[in-house]
């Protein structure tokens, strides 16, 4: 190297200048220009495609020749149970072209053809790329599914599909007021994970109330095992087991009251009985060592192990973990333990809500076509396929007689069934996805649990982090209504 | 031959100046107005909102501690990587034992070392960070294995879990992925020194520590000042966001401890759905990256040696 061309050192220079701010201009474009490429076409031109005639079989009154474009995230559910649904929709339709589309980068593919107006009729947006609901509400660009709600369900034209549905489901597809712009193909079961093999192995049952949670945890720590462990590089998975356990202690109000920011929402006795006593395990020494540093596939891991023996997660964690989940497992679920005999909603109040929310845009051209899919995924068959295919519950009410299921799926159907009317449906984190995860996931909940705030300093800062994003003017408010 | 020169240069660079104005600096200007606007990348509507999104990024905590490691980046990592790369390159082409008939040479097996200094620049930067992330597991990884191997159980650092650790774990990855690119660019550099310089300077009897301040790095400058550069594009840009958004808590904590502008850009456009405050926070990353280049060249001008 070396410059042995160099004549004119200062004109060298300056050129040298040029050349090399044009690289950084390089490079420093990629992070800028991938925003600007995709806004500032116009808006969608309404052309809707015309309407069939409703009749008994089709009550949403689709245009029988209209193609149907469908776009679902190809993730742990994989794609079957939706194409399975789509040839129903074909044999229903045989006029009709589909046009499925299985993707994983839900974002990257949509996010042009929303702002070019252009989007497809039926969106199954979930995933790590899955686009801001809030966003995608507040500037109107979802379609109200009331129509699909209100419609005859498929088994039994004197029901509507409304009431087919899991308690929550609706509810979670509002945002303000009545509209429904969401609906949750899926049905989580979120609460404290356990293998039964590993509490029989220390002659346990799964601990109903505080004292015995202790108490469980000190006996598992004589033979070397941890009590709990969590995903501590994603904290945001402790309030799966954590805010049920705020509920239970002072009733539903509370959660309400944090989903809805109000001020000293989270000064609630309740809250703080609850982080006290999780912030128990870790002073005892209950938690796993070195619980912060892992993320949630290597703390899964650790605790198929039997390196821990609970861990707040949803009921994805059975497909998840799968492959380290020994034959033998037992895998369980359970509701959060009671505090004390105080606590305002009976044991086994649980967190259970949708998951895989599907959405027909607004400006779709074929909108009925893709409530009508969504009506056909309700029906008991879809739902009984689903559930046999990928493991998981549905938002359809029922579904599963004659199926053999998993332990980890049947502790989920009992635990629902215990549960009852009981069951809650925080809201933060598809409300305020940046405040839960970022804020009280991890700037908050983390911290404490890896000793570093006390349980009163943990929620001073979620209580800051809540009057912050209460006063941002930039995201959109919701209320439970 | 003067006449018409220009018209006959401008003939040849109108193509390749539209394309560069079309794919570069119009989206330059075009993020640029985006940052005055409310547009949330998911909806083709939006509004002029004046200097909010200014306003709202100089009051952002995080933006600040975000904009505070990115700084640290761009000024800690040049200096870390260039310094070792240096010395390893001098070490393998000039800081051996003398040996017969040559007057310089590297240290015992030099060639094999470079071959194994370029090992991690063969990876992805993805790669390089998932594998780290399994080393730095504070419960079955690597490097906590290896502390309980020599007696050191008591010890078990929470690495990444650390908000005190955090930052410098990511940046020893960076580190370990990059040096050893530069270590080559500058063997390569060293190489066309010629070696009657260092024959003459060991005649009059200089040790090793001279030659390299006096001969090799001045001889070197301008590579270094490139590398420098480079460097710092890095640890501003892609690099850094992918170990960070890989491999960190959250991604970008614990509690805020290794945000970077890059993954705030990102996470403002493509989580929050805020694409008109992501593209202010660019700006701002923009105007780091051209002041980083401006210092660099300010600090770097020095007379040109010729040979």
């Amino acid at each position: 190297m070396g410059s042995t061309s160099a004549q004119n050192s200062e004109g060298l220079g300056r050129r040298d200048v040029i050349k090399r701010s044009a690289a950084i201009g390089l490079i420093t474009v990629p992070t800028m220009s991938f925003l600007a490429s995709c806004a500032s076409s116009d808006s969608g031109s309404d052309k809707k495609v015309e309407k069939g005639k409703a009749t008994e079989k089709n009550p949403l009154g689709v245009n029988a020749s209209a193609p149907l474009d469908f776009v679902l995230f190809d993730g742990g559910f994989g794609t079957e149970y939706a194409t399975d649904a789509v040839k129903q929709y074909e044999k229903a339709f045989p006029d009709a072209e589909v046009k499925f589309t299985p993707t994983q980068k839900i974002q990257s593919e949509l996010q042009p053809r929303f702002n070019g107006g252009t989007p497809p009729d039926l969106i199954d947006n979930s995933g790590a790329e899955q686009m801001d609901m809030g966003v995608l509400v507040g500037k109107k660009q979802l379609a109200d599914l009331t129509p699909l709600l209100d419609a005859p369900s498929v088994d039994d034209p004197a029901k509507k599909v409304r009431d087919t549905l899991r308690p929550g489901v609706v509810e979670m597809g509002q945002f303000d007021g009545d509209p429904v712009w969401i609906l949750y193909y899926a049905y989580t079961v979120y609460g404290v994970w356990y293998s039964q093999t590993a509490l029989d192995r220390l002659d346990a049952e799964y601990p109903e109330d505080w004292d015995a949670m202790l108490a469980l945890c000190a006996k598992a720590k004589k033979q070397g095992i941890a009590g709990w462990t969590y995903a501590g590089k994603y904290p945001y998975y402790v309030p799966f087991s954590l805010y049920p356990f705020i509920g239970k202690i002072g009733g539903r109000e509370v959660l309400d009251a944090i989903d809805n920011l109000e001020p000293n929402a989270w000064k609630h006795p309740a809250v703080k009985s609850a982080f006290e006593a999780y912030f128990e395990l870790f002073k005892k020494g209950y938690i796993l060592q070195g619980t912060p540093g892992l993320d949630h596939i290597q703390s899964q891991t650790a605790w198929t192990e039997g390196k821990a023996l609970f861990i707040p997660n949803g009921s994805w964690v059975e497909n998840e973990a799968a492959k380290t989940t020994p034959k033998d497992f037992q895998m369980k679920v359970a509701a959060p333990s009671s505090l004390d005999s105080s606590d305002k909603l009976p044991f086994g109040t649980l967190w259970a809500s949708g998951g895989e929310p599907f959405v027909v845009p607004a400006n779709a051209k074929n909108p009925d076509g893709g409530m009508e899919q969504l009506r056909i995924m309700l029906s008991e068959a879809s739902s009984k396929n689903f559930t046999s295919k990928v493991k998981s519950l549905s938002s359809f009410n029922g579904g599963t007689d004659g199926l053999t299921l998993s332990t980890a799926l049947q502790s989920g159907v009992d635990a629902l069934a215990k549960a009852g009317a009981n069951v809650l449906n925080p809201r933060l984190q598809d409300w305020y996805v940046a405040l839960q995860k970022e804020k009280i996931g991890v700037g908050a909940l983390g911290e404490m649990m890896a000793g570093r705030l006390t349980p009163a300093e943990a929620i001073k800062k979620c209580q800051e982090y809540a009057d912050a994003a209460a006063k941002d003017t930039s995201i959109k408010h919701y209320k439970h209504q | 031959m003067q006449h018409g020169k220009y018209r006959f240069i401008v003939g040849f660079l109108v193509f390749p100046l539209a394309i560069y104005a079309l794919f570069v600096v119009w989206p330059f200007i075009q993020s640029i107005y985006y940052s005055f606007t409310d547009w949330t990348g998911l909806s083709p509507d939006f509004a002029m909102v004046g200097f909010d999104n200014y306003i709202r990024m100089l009051d952002d905590d995080t933006f600040w501690s975000s904009l505070q490691h990115s700084l640290t980046f761009a000024l800690l990592l040049p200096v870390v990587v260039l310094g070792l790369a240096l010395f390893f390159a001098f070490m393998l082409n000039v800081g051996g034992r003398s040996r017969k008939g040559a007057a310089i040479s590297g240290v015992r097996g030099s060639s094999f070392y470079k071959i194994v200094y370029f090992f991690p620049q063969v990876l992805s930067i993805a790669i390089v960070a998932l594998l780290f992330q399994f080393a730095y597991n504070p419960n079955s990884g690597a490097i906590n294995s290896a502390l309980g191997a020599v007696g050191l159980d008591s010890v078990k650092p929470e690495w990444l879990g650390d908000p005190k650790l955090a930052l410098w774990c990511v940046m020893a990855v960076l580190v370990w992925s990059t040096t050893g690119f530069f270590v080559v660019l500058f063997s390569a550099g060293m190489a066309s020194i010629p070696k009657d310089f260092y024959e003459a300077a060991l005649l009059d009897g200089a040790s090793r520590f001279t030659t390299f301040f006096r001969i090799t790095l001045p001889l070197l400058w301008d590579t270094v000042q490139s590398g420098w550069v480079y460097m710092g594009i890095l640890a501003l840009g892609a690099e850094s966001f992918a170990v960070v958004q890989i491999m960190t808590v959250g991604p970008g904590g614990p509690a805020d401890s290794t945000n970077v502008l890059t993954l705030l850009v990102y996470q403002k456009a493509f989580r929050d759905g805020q694409a008109a405050y992501a593209t202010t926070i660019g700006v701002a990353l923009l105007i780091v990256t051209l002041a980083f280049a401006a210092i660099v060249m300010r600090l770097g001008r020095r007379e040109r040696l010729e040979f």
